[in-house]
Order: structure tokens, then C-alpha cells, then sequence
């Protein structure tokens, strides 16, 4: 355990000194530019792996946390001035804000509903920024981002070392949860909710522990979103691929532990990036869809599955 | 500007509106409500029946009739989904909600993109001589592309009702979901009962989507913004009570229109939701006792 | 009997207009095994239900070692001594046999080292070899040891084992009821809720017997046997 710790510290280490030092060796800016959407997915899957993979609860409405963590980072940054961290900070509070108030309406019940409600919100929130004049309404807004500080070359550059940042700090958060007693708590509701509870669990508490990290990751990676494109319209924000590729990451690379998110994300993302060049977005879509099918019906337990079983992580 | 005749026709609409909602919901009050099985999948097999019906307007046909015709092509349809979904888990020792939830939000999106490679994205219409003009009876004014699908939707409830409470294969589908093994001691087949079941709630899709394309020009991911409603309507009916989900649908429907008449229509998607979501808060033990 | 240290007081249960338990009287002395039968339907898994706090009591109350606890989440429960197990055992999937444990030990504040305590366990039901195997694997006497094992790891002051033994051959059932029998020699009070008649009869110091919700009838193995209205459910007649 100690050993894997430092390992995974070092990883860490060596990831965030290669998200600082890349921008001054690689030239071509479209590295970075792709880069950043890969490093935003792995954010995503790992924040909805949280909730869904550790605790078993499907949230389908991953666009509706990265949306609203669009549109408040965008919408402090023009009107207060905020500096990007705080604005990724504030996302983060809300997001987690959002997660337990979803939570609460819903996890009393069963999963299905909690699933349902999540669809919901999405449309709910995109409805509210739809109807808000201030945040540009259906035609969008645009931001004009910081300049980039000293020690990083480019506007695209300063992003994709902010991504890798956040997504380091969830991947971080994700892997403490599970190994932490919440992890398995978590796991144990997945398994058997009443027996779980009768063990000592409170269930609806961890359950909503999950919810607000859950959401804190998703809306936190949302948060930079603004100024890598410079323009946000709800459209983008709310957009489908990121509700579908927020499940099917995860259910592709495996769901137990937190690097089946990773391998999901950062193969199906890059294929999306590749691609992207040269298919349209619909067959993107398809693609993902048709491979979640695939993973759902004949490897539900994902890549990490197929590869080398799961030995047992704890032993006497 | 809270004249009566706005408020009536809000009303009158709205109470049209709820009833196309319920032919919608029709279907996922079968497999969701009475066989469990969280479709989520429907609102867009609904879109592609409103499709279906569209092609065959296209070639002069009425749209009722061409859905009608639609009813065995989409019984097929849901008979091999249902074929596919058991095959990948009901095998396993009972299917896991969350991965079929999973597999049926993966289909919905596959069916989507299917609908806009093969359609195109933009708004597909039908147009009859008899939903043309309005119905004006006083002060209100009943358009008749909205009073038709209306009147379409109680027709088609009833009669899967009736099945359902009336005949025998009707009643083997109420008692699959409870009895499963006392379905096999009386010799039934509880696999083809459900798959049959699948079947009829799939063919209410075409009929749905009949009135769906009557009502208003259609896109391919229309389904969407239909999936809060439905299951808004089938969870809060009571889990399977198909003549109250007619009434939950009205209530769902005369809410919206109110919401657009004197808010805006902006606002209205969000309205099924956040009623089902208030009544899920509101009434937890109800809905848990009745999804068991 | 000594001071009790389950009380239940005019606990009833219903469901909509059903009344599936009540109003019902029970109490169970410390470290005393109890047997509880009764046809399917007759209350039982709603009593464990009500004691556990999967449900609550539409009335009367639940007293654990004096204190009230019909308002208390079953968690909160479980913590303070009410172990139970599954009738259809329920292992934490996707986690190993030693990691079933720790899942109680993490949530129950144990004292001393929690790998120690579930090692310590897992020797007691005879699962020692087993270990670090997915839960999964386990066969169907093993999966309700590990129930036994995982509702035993807290420490609690009662267990309540439903149908524990259901489905198992005459030489396994000897094995469980040997677990219970040790379990209650340790100080536990053990409450057997079963159908196999024998192993009830064997095991518990006094029987009672439910029906349509009631308790009917309470004694020794040998005079619930006897008792006539046990006898009408039993048989008819």
C-alpha cells in the first residue's frame, strides 16, 4: 500500500512536471489544444467514476455539471475579474453544491430515479441559462481570457497546464476516495445497500459525500472551458458527447478503480481527436455510442478487466 | 394580462397537449411501469415512429393510416430490442438497472444519429388538409393539428387498456413483473410474454409518433426534451396505472401551456421535470412502496 | 430471564391496509437464544425489519439495552450491537473475502488492529483459507459464513440470523449452528429465525411462533411442539 502510494506520488510528480515543461519544447500549438480536450475528459470520467463507478449510482446529466461549471467561471471572470483558480475553486463549490441538492431530491429512492433526475437537470439548467440575458441567452457570449503569466508561452499552452493540474488533482481525489474507507463504503452500497447499512454504513450520507465530489470534479472541469474557446453558448456547454463520453469512459477502461477512467478517457479521446479531423461530429457520437453499447452488453467490466483480473487489493 | 380567454385557451391547450403526452408515455408505462425495464430509450423510438410516419406521408398517405401500418413493423422492432436486452442480461440472473439504463441511453443515441445521417437535421413536417385550420368555438380556438393527435392519444389507451385488463395474454403481462414463476406453473413462456409486452410498447411508439409530428414540425433529437415528461407522467401515475397517467399527463400539459402563455415558452421544458422532481421529494415512500 | 437486552413494546408494522406485523411484545434476554418460526408471510423478515431499522415502526417501540431506538437509522443500529444476516447472503461484490469484513470494522469503531479482528473472524467460521478471493467465488455454505463472519466482526451484542441455514445439507448445517452455538457462548444473544425445524429445536432455549403477523405461542423447544396452536399452523388441525 505505502509502496503503491509513493509510486503513484511520483507519477504525479513526474505528470505535473511535464505539464509545466512541455509548452517550452513542443512548438506546434495544436498539441496543446487537442491535449487540453483529452486532459478535460480524463477530468470528467474520473469525476463521474466518483459516484457512478465506486457507488453504483448512473448519472447521466455529467453536461449539466460541466455547463454550469462553463458558465460560472465564464460569467465571474467577466463580470468580477476573477482570476482562473478561483473561478475553477468557485465551479468546484458549486458543482459539489449542485451534486448534494440532486442527491437529496433523489437518493432516498432508487437508482433509476436518481438516473432519471439527472437527464433532467441538464435540460433544467439549459433552460435557466437559455432564459438569462446576462449569460447571453441561446446566442452565447463571449470571453476574452487572461493573458497567460510569464512562465508559460501561450494563451493555448497556459490551458493545457491548468488541465493538467485539475485533472491531476481529480485523478488524486478519486484514487484517496477509493482506498480511503469511503471507497469502500462506497463499493459496499454498490453491492448490497440494506447490507451495507445493517454493517454500519450510513449510506444516504456517503451517498451524498460522492454526489458532492462527483460534482465538484465535473463542474471544476468545465471551469477553464471559457477560455479555451473564447466563446460560450449553452449548446457546447450542455452538450451531449460530454454527458456520453462522461459514462462511457469509465464503463470502457472499468469502473472499480480509478484508472479505469483514465485509460477510458485517454483512449477514447484521443480517437475522438484524431478523428474529429476527419469524421463529423454525428459519427463521433455514433462511434462512442455503438462502442458504450458493445462495453455494456459483452465487457462490463471494462478494459482493466479484460486485462489481468482484479487481484484482491487488501490482505492480512 | 390575465384576460379569461387566455387563460381558457391555456387551459384547453394545455389539456390537448397532455393527452398527446400521455401516448408518449404509453409505451414506457408498459416496460418501465409494469415490466420494470427503465427504457429510456422510448421518447426516441417515438421520434422515429413520428420519422416512419413521415416517410410514408411522403409518399400520399394520411399519417394515421401510415401509422397504423407502422404498428407491426415497430412491434417487430421492439420484439428483437427486447430479444437483445435479455440476451445480455436477463441470462446473467436478472438484469443490473444501472447498466441497462446504460444500454438504453447508448441505443437512444445510436437511434438519434441513425434518424439525422438518414433525415437530416432540420424540422420535418406533415401536412393534411384536415389539420390545417382551427375549430373555433366561442372564444376559444382549437387548432386541429393539435385536436386530432389529442383525440388519438385516449383511443389508443383505452384499447391497450382493455387488452391488458380484458384478455387473457393481456392479464400474463400484469402478472409477469409480480409472479414470474407462477406465470411458468401455468405453462406461460414468462420470456415471450415480456418480449411480447416489449412489442405493443414499442408499437405505441409510432402511434405517439403520429401525433408527436402532427402536433409540430419534428428533429431527430426531439426525444430529448420528451423523456422528462414521460417519465415524469409514468412514475407519478403510479407505477404502471396506465388511465391515471392520462391524468397526470393533463395536469403536466395545462402546466406547461399556463407556463408558456403567461411566462414564456422558453421555460416549458423544464416544467415536467421539476414537477417530477418536486414529486419525488415530496412523496418518496409513496414511489418506493410502488417501484418495488 | 436476565435483564433484556432487545425490548419490544406493541411494534407494529403495516403496509398500506395490510398489517403485516402486530402490534407484537418480545423480549430477548442477554446472551439468549431465541428461535423464531413461523410460516412464510408471517411477520418474521418484517420483525428483523423493524428491529434493524430497514423499517420503522408504524407503531410502538424498540428498546436496545434500555434506550429507545425506534427513531434511530439502521446504520446507527448496527453500530450500537444489532447484527444481522441475510437470508439470501448479500456479500459486498467486487471486493474480496477480508475487505467484506473491513467494510463493518471501518463504520463500527473497533478497538485494537481491524486486520487482526477479521483475521481473527474469518478463523472462527472456518474461512481462513479463503481470504483474499473475490466474494464471488465463494460457494453457498461459504457465502453464509461469510454473512456470519461479516455480521460478527463489529462485536455486536445480538445477532439475528435470517434462515442462515436454508438450502444447506444436514453436515453443513451442523457447522452453522456449531459458529452460532460458540458465537453464543462468547456472550451474544442470537436470535434464529428458521425453517428447518430441527436445528431451531436444537439450538434455542425458547421458541416463539408468529402468525399472519401475531406471536401465537412461546416456550421451550419441547412445549412449542406441543402447544396446540403451533400444531394448527403446522399441520391444520
Amino acid at each position: 500500500m505505502k509502496k503503491n502510494s509513493l509510486l503513484f506520488l511520483a507519477g504525479v510528480i513526474i505528470v505535473l512536471a511535464l505539464g509545466f515543461l512541455m509548452p517550452w519544447l513542443l512548438r506546434n500549438p495544436f498539441y496543446f489544444f487537442a491535449g487540453y480536450v483529452v486532459l478535460q475528459y480524463v477530468t470528467i470520467a474520473t469525476g463521474w467514476n466518483i459516484l457512478g463507478g465506486y457507488a453504483g449510482y448512473i448519472n447521466f446529466g455529467a453536461a449539466g455539471f460541466f455547463g454550469a461549471g462553463v458558465y460560472l467561471s465564464a460569467f465571474l471572470f467577466t463580470t468580477f475579474g476573477l482570476p482562473l483558480p478561483l473561478c475553477i475553486l468557485a465551479a468546484a463549490i458549486v458543482g459539489a453544491i449542485l451534486g448534494v441538492l440532486m442527491g437529496y431530491l433523489t437518493l432516498r429512492i432508487q437508482g433509476v430515479y436518481f438516473a432519471i433526475a439527472t437527464l433532467g437537470l441538464v435540460v433544467v439548467l439549459e433552460t435557466i441559462v437559455h432564459n438569462i440575458s446576462g449569460l447571453g441567452g441561446a446566442s452565447g457570449m463571449a470571453v476574452y481570457g487572461p493573458r497567460p503569466p510569464a512562465w508559460s508561452p501561450g494563451p493555448s499552452q497556459y490551458n493545457f497546464t491548468v488541465m493538467v493540474v485539475i485533472a491531476v488533482a481529480s485523478v488524486a481525489l478519486a484514487r484517496w476516495v477509493e482506498i480511503s474507507w469511503i471507497g469502500r463504503g462506497l463499493r459496499a452500497v454498490r453491492a448490497s445497500e440494506d447490507a451495507a447499512e445493517c454493517s454500519g454504513v450510513p449510506t444516504l450520507r456517503l451517498k451524498l459525500v460522492a454526489c458532492a465530489l462527483s460534482g465538484a470534479v465535473l463542474a471544476a472541469a468545465g471551469a477553464p472551458y471559457p477560455f479555451y474557446t473564447s466563446f460560450v453558448e449553452p449548446v457546447t456547454a450542455f452538450s451531449l458527447i460530454i454527458g456520453l463520453n462522461a459514462i462511457a469512459m469509465p464503463l470502457i477502461g472499468g469502473t472499480r478503480t480509478w484508472v479505469g477512467p483514465v485509460i477510458g478517457a485517454l483512449l477514447l479521446a484521443s480517437v475522438q481527436q484524431i478523428a474529429t479531423v476527419t469524421i463529423s461530429s454525428e459519427l463521433n457520437i455514433l462511434f462512442v455510442g455503438a462502442v458504450l453499447i458493445a462495453f455494456v452488453a459483452f465487457a462490463p467490466g471494462g478494459i482493466s478487466d479484460l486485462f489481468g483480473r482484479n487481484k484482491g487489493r487488501a490482505r492480512p | 394580462m390575465l384576460s379569461i380567454d387566455i387563460l381558457l385557451n391555456a387551459i384547453v391547450t394545455g389539456i390537448l397537449l397532455g393527452s398527446v403526452y400521455a401516448s408518449l408515455a404509453l409505451g414506457l408505462g408498459i416496460t418501465f411501469g409494469i415490466l420494470h425495464i427503465p427504457n429510456i430509450a422510448h421518447p426516441t423510438l417515438v421520434v422515429a415512429g413520428a420519422f416512419f410516419v413521415y416517410t410514408l406521408t411522403q409518399w400520399g398517405l394520411d399519417p394515421i393510416v401510415a401509422a397504423v401500418i407502422g404498428l407491426v413493423p415497430f412491434y417487430l422492432l421492439g420484439v428483437v430490442l427486447y430479444a437483445f436486452y435479455s440476451a445480455v442480461f436477463e441470462r446473467k440472473g436478472g438484469a443490473n438497472v444501472l447498466q441497462s439504463l446504460t444500454l438504453f441511453f447508448g441505443l437512444s443515441l445510436v437511434i438519434e444519429i441513425l434518424l439525422s445521417l438518414g433525415f437530416g437535421s432540420e424540422l420535418k413536417s406533415v401536412s393534411v388538409s384536415y389539420i390545417g385550420s382551427s375549430l373555433k368555438i366561442g372564444i376559444l380556438t382549437v387548432p386541429y393539428r393539435l385536436l386530432i393527435p389529442a383525440l388519438l392519444a385516449p383511443v389508443t389507451i383505452a384499447a391497450v387498456w382493455l387488452y391488458l385488463s380484458r384478455t387473457s395474454s393481456g392479464t400474463a403481462i400484469r402478472a409477469v413483473a409480480h409472479e414470474e414463476r407462477a406465470l411458468s406453473i401455468a405453462g406461460l413462456n414468462p420470456a415471450s410474454v415480456k418480449r411480447h409486452a416489449f412489442g405493443i410498447a414499442t408499437a405505441t411508439a409510432v402511434i405517439a409518433g403520429a401525433a408527436l409530428i402532427m402536433v409540430g414540425p419534428i428533429e431527430p433529437f426531439a426525444g430529448r426534451f420528451q423523456i422528462g415528461r414521460v417519465f415524469a407522467i409514468v412514475v407519478l401515475a403510479g407505477m404502471g396505472s396506465i388511465p391515471g397517467s392520462l391524468v397526470i399527463a393533463i395536469i403536466i400539459g395545462i402546466a406547461e401551456a399556463l407556463v408558456s402563455s403567461y411566462l414564456n415558452p422558453s421555460w416549458s421544458p423544464g416544467v415536467a421535470f421539476a414537477i417530477l422532481l418536486l414529486g419525488l421529494a415530496l412523496r418518496p415512500q409513496g414511489l418506493f412502496g410502488a417501484a418495488r | 430471564m436476565t435483564e433484556p437486552v432487545l425490548s419490544l413494546k406493541g411494534v407494529e408494522k403495516r403496509f398500506g391496509s395490510f398489517r403485516a406485523l402486530g402490534p407484537v411484545d418480545l423480549d430477548v434476554g442477554a446472551g439468549e437464544r431465541l428461535g423464531i418460526i413461523g410460516p412464510n408471510g408471517s411477520g418474521k423478515t418484517t420483525l428483523i425489519n423493524c428491529i434493524t431499522g430497514v423499517y420503522r415502526p408504524d407503531g410502538g417501540s424498540v428498546f436496545f439495552e434500555g434506550r429507545d431506538i425506534s427513531h434511530l437509522q439502521a446504520h446507527k443500529r448496527a453500530r450500537m450491537g444489532i447484527a444481522r444476516s441475510f437470508q439470501i447472503p448479500r456479500p459486498f461484490t467486487g471486493m474480496t473475502v477480508f475487505e467484506n469484513l473491513l467494510v463493518p470494522l471501518d463504520y463500527c469503531h473497533i478497538e485494537g488492529s481491524k486486520h487482526d479482528r477479521a483475521s481473527s473472524v474469518l478463523a472462527s467460521v472456518g474461512l481462513s483459507a479463503r481470504v483474499s478471493d473475490p466474494s464471488e467465488k465463494l460457494t453457498q455454505l461459504e457465502l453464509r459464513k461469510l454473512e456470519l463472519a461479516r455480521a460478527l466482526v463489529g462485536n455486536p451484542k445480538v445477532l439475528i440470523a435470517d434462515e442462515a441455514m436454508a438450502g444447506l445439507s444436514e453436515e453443513e448445517i451442523d457447522e452453522v449452528l456449531a459458529i452460532l452455538f460458540a458465537l453464543n457462548r462468547s456472550g451474544v444473544a442470537v436470535i434464529m429465525i428458521e425453517h428447518i425445524m430441527h436445528a431451531v429445536m436444537r439450538f434455542s432455549e425458547r421458541v416463539v411462533c408468529f402468525e399472519t403477523g401475531r406471536l401465537i405461542a412461546s416456550g421451550t423447544s419441547s412445549e412449542i411442539a406441543e402447544h396446540p396452536l403451533v400444531q394448527k399452523v403446522y399441520f391444520g388441525e
